[in-house]
């Protein structure tokens, strides 16, 4: 399961573009490996970050992981939803298990992440 | 890492059932065949299936057999009559743990220690190195046994169709030899879950057998397989030590808060001086239970602090997928380990509120 309409890290997770907004998660492959999620940290929205900072923390029964910044940008939002029910990344992480969205300068870091393709060879 | 990773008999079994498979101990185990939430939830409720082969087991018999693990335990082994079974340390001389142990009295001079995978080269040369000049035999036989964790409120139900020894008589630490699904094993109604439920050892080679006659008896009750991951849950929920997190060579009986298994009456054994003398000057920290209000885990290793102080360390700490909230044990200075006691947790460099709370955390109904 590795949708082709965004791009992917080594350290598993996706980015989708739409404008200025990338909306960030983490892949099927990561939750699976996590187990079930039973606390995300959120980004503190307002902060700004470069890619490769750490932008929050996800917690799964048997380990904690943190999550980075896949480009750089500014926090808009953080998935509010995930405080209550954290287990929906483990249910739907490319979907509503989204984590949190920055705003963008450019696409530029983006595009040169990973495609669905070469990420699918990354997990084998 | 020069040694080999070792699989117990089951490993082809798991992988085909799709269990994750993780390094533990040296062994290449089932961490999780599912999800750790659903496996701690059916044990709870229903019941669970865990390979636990990796355990070690050690043969001591002989004369000398009582008077020796008298010498180099805590508890009392005079207690024990054939087919009893008891939880002990054996210990340092400085009354800390070489490793926690299960004492099976099989006959008058015969005993099976069950030890830590991660322990048994070193249990086993400590054992052989004290019994030297005894009248006693010391055999490592961990690669004879396979042993199979029954666990749940439905385990006798389970069991009793594929056996012809009678399970409801069976009391909590006792044992019987007998045959399940025709395969000869010791059935032990012991556990590492805090629910009722046996520990089935049987011949190495017959795991697979006893392992799908065991599911498949189940299957009608709800028992699914269950991995390392919810047996270390369960136990944390119950407040049974975890050696290498809770307890090791640098804590001593008394302060894992495990001073019913130390019979200082009984006569002396290796470490007694030693905790004689804590016991009289008093402990400085003692294992207590704690939860945590906010969301974030407090784990292995993170510190506790007070008053601005750095006091102590977490040693285990979870997500509590029964009770529904985070959990741990730490070691704190004797005046903090009073239930309703407020402390921090530093996470990620953070102070999260804690507290000092009764344990065991969960107690099975009866």
């Amino acid at each position: 399961m590795v949708p082709s309409d965004r791009r992917y890290t080594k350290d598993h997770e996706w980015v989708q573009v739409e404008g200025e907004v990338a909306t960030i998660g983490i892949t099927d492959f990561a939750q699976g490996e996590l187990g079930d999620i039973v606390y995300v940290e959120p980004p503190e929205t307002g902060k700004t970050v470069a890619a490769g900072d750490v932008l929050g923390t996800i917690e799964s029964v048997k380990a904690v992981s943190e999550l980075y910044a896949p480009v750089g940008g500014t926090v808009l939002e953080a998935n509010a939803a995930l405080a209550q029910a954290p287990e929906t990344v483990n249910r739907d992480p490319h979907g509503a298990g989204w984590i949190c969205k920055l705003k963008i300068a450019s696409r530029a870091e983006s595009d040169a992440l990973l495609d669905a393709d070469a990420y699918k060879a990354l997990i084998g | 890492m020069s040694e080999t990773i070792r699989t117990t008999s089951l490993n082809r079994v798991h992988r085909e059932a799709g269990a994750r498979m993780v390094p533990f101990a040296g062994w290449d185990m089932p961490v999780q065949y599912t999800s750790v939430l659903d496996e701690h939830l059916a044990v709870r409720t229903r019941a669970g299936l865990f390979d636990v082969s990796h355990m070690g087991e050690v043969a001591v018999r002989g004369r000398d057999a009582l008077a020796f693990l008298q010498h180099i335990t805590s508890n009392d082994v005079s207690r024990l009559t054939p087919g009893r079974i008891q939880y002990s340390a054996l210990t340092t001389p400085q009354g800390t743990f070489v490793d926690d142990l299960l004492v099976y009295k099989l006959a008058e001079d015969d005993f099976l220690l069950v030890i830590n995978a991660g322990n048994t080269p070193k249990d086993v040369a400590w054992i052989a190195d004290h019994a030297r000049g005894r009248d006693v035999d010391v055999a490592d036989v961990s690669g004879r046994w396979c042993q199979l964790a029954l666990q749940g409120p439905m385990a006798e139900t389970i069991l009793a169709p594929l056996t012809a020894t009678a399970l409801s008589g069976m009391k909590y630490y006792g044992f019987e030899r007998g045959q399940v699904a025709g395969v000869t094993c010791l059935i032990s109604r012991t556990g590492y879950t805090g629910e009722d439920g046996f520990e089935l050892y049987g011949p190495w080679e017959d795991a697979e057998r006893l392992w799908h006659a065991v599911l498949s008896a189940g299957a009608p009750q709800g028992l699914v397989p269950a991995g390392l991951a919810a047996r270390d849950t369960l136990r944390l929920e119950a407040k049974m030590a975890l050696y290498g997190n809770d307890i090791d060579d640098t804590t001593t009986v008394l302060e894992a808060d495990l001073g019913w298994i130390l019979k200082l009456e009984k006569g002396d054994f290796v470490g007694r001086d030693a905790l004689v003398r804590q016991k009289a000057e008093g402990l400085t920290r003692r294992l207590v239970g704690f939860e945590t209000e906010g969301r974030a885990v407090a784990r292995h290793g993170y510190e506790a602090h007070h008053a601005g102080q750095a006091v102590g360390v977490i040693t285990s700490g979870s997500f509590a997928p029964f009770l529904k909230k985070n959990i741990g044990l730490a070691y704190l200075p004797l005046p903090l380990g009073e239930p309703g006691t407020r402390f921090d947790v530093s996470i990620r460099g953070r102070l999260e509120p804690a507290v000092v709370v009764p344990t065991p955390f969960y107690k099975r109904p009866r």
